[in-house]
C-alpha cells in the first residue's frame, strides 16, 4: 500500500459473562494476534493499563487463558467531562491445537502489548518424509 | 437493504453488525421512556483515539489508551484551546515464514484534536506513556482557574 490507512476508532468488547467473577468491573476481550512459525506460536495482546504483576496466565489441558487487572488510576478530587471508553480487566481463552512445551512459555509486557511465545514440542514441528521410489 | 430510519439522526457508518440494532434499541427505550438499566454503548467522537478527560480547579487530565507504540512516536502539540494527538502505530512484520491464525490488532495513522474547555498555560503541558496509556496533564491558565469571591 502506498500509504498507510486511518486507524478506526472502536469501542470494546465486553465479554459475555459465562460465569460470575469475584472481583467487580467490566472484563474486555483484547485484540489478539496469533501466528506460528515453524517453532512456536506467537500470540500479541493489546492490553493497556496492565502491569505485568496484574497479568495472570494459564495453560492446562490445551487451554491457554490469560486474565489482566487494570486498576483504575483517576486523580482523587476530579470530575470527569468527557468517557469515551470503559477502563476494564482483560480476559481471552483459547484452546490451543498444538502440543506446547509448558516450561519453556515466554511472556513480554512491553507498551500494554503482551507477547506470548509458546514453543511447539518437538514432535510437533513438520517432518520431511522422504519416499523412495520402489 | 433500504433501513427506515424511526428518527433522523446523523449515522457515523456501519461500524459493526450491532451498531444498527444498537442505536435502535436505544431509541426505542427513549421512546419508552424506560432505560435497560445497564450501561449504554458510549458514544464517541468516532476518531482515534478514544479519549477520557477529567478535570479539577488546577488541571485538566486526559486518558487515552494507544498501546504498542514508543513514547517518541506519540506527537502531542497545544494551539490556543486545542490539544492534538497523533501518531502512527506500526505492527512489525513478524519475518517470512509465518502463518497467521487471527489478525485483529490493527496500525495506521491517527490523529485527534480535542478541543479544552477553556484557556491552558500550553508550555506546562505534560504527558506521560505508561503500559499504553497516554496520560496529559494540562494546567488552566490563571484566568480559567475558578477564584474564590469572599462575601462581606
Amino acid at each position: 500500500m502506498a500509504e498507510s490507512k486511518e486507524l478506526q476508532a472502536k469501542g470494546k468488547m465486553a465479554v459475555p459473562a459465562s460465569a460470575e467473577l469475584t472481583k467487580p468491573g467490566p472484563v474486555f476481550t483484547p485484540n489478539v494476534d496469533i501466528f506460528e512459525t515453524e517453532k512456536e506460536i506467537i500470540m500479541l495482546a493489546d492490553i493497556p493499563g496492565v502491569k505485568a504483576e496484574d497479568l495472570v496466565i494459564d495453560l492446562r489441558d490445551d487451554t491457554l487463558t490469560f486474565t489482566g487487572e487494570v486498576k483504575p488510576t483517576g486523580h482523587p478530587g476530579a470530575e470527569d467531562i468527557l468517557i469515551e471508553y470503559q477502563v476494564g480487566s482483560y480476559y481471552r481463552q483459547f484452546t490451543l491445537a498444538e502440543m506446547i512445551d509448558q516450561k519453556q512459555i515466554d511472556a513480554a509486557l512491553n507498551n500494554g502489548v503482551l507477547r506470548l511465545t509458546l514453543p511447539k514440542i518437538e514432535k510437533a514441528m513438520p517432518r520431511q518424509i522422504t519416499v523412495k521410489a520402489g | 437493504m433500504i433501513i427506515k430510519r424511526l428518527f433522523d439522526l446523523p449515522n457515523y457508518g456501519w461500524r459493526s453488525a450491532f451498531d444498527e440494532l444498537e442505536r435502535m434499541r436505544r431509541e426505542m427505550d427513549s421512546l419508552s421512556g424506560q432505560t435497560a438499566g445497564k450501561a449504554y454503548w458510549p458514544t464517541h467522537a468516532g476518531v482515534f483515539p478514544l479519549v477520557n478527560a477529567a478535570e479539577d480547579q488546577d488541571y485538566f487530565y486526559i486518558r487515552s489508551e494507544i498501546p504498542g507504540m514508543k513514547s517518541e512516536e506519540i506527537n502531542i502539540s497545544a494551539v490556543g484551546r486545542n490539544l492534538t494527538i497523533s501518531g502512527e502505530r506500526k505492527i512489525a512484520s513478524e519475518g517470512e515464514h509465518v502463518k497467521y491464525h487471527r489478525r485483529e490488532r490493527e496500525d495506521g495513522k491517527f490523529s485527534r484534536v480535542i478541543a479544552l474547555p477553556s484557556e491552558v498555560q500550553v508550555d506546562k503541558i505534560e504527558a506521560g506513556y505508561v503500559d499504553g496509556i497516554l496520560r496529559i496533564k494540562i494546567p488552566k491558565s490563571e484566568a480559567a482557574k475558578p477564584k474564590q469571591i469572599t462575601v462581606k
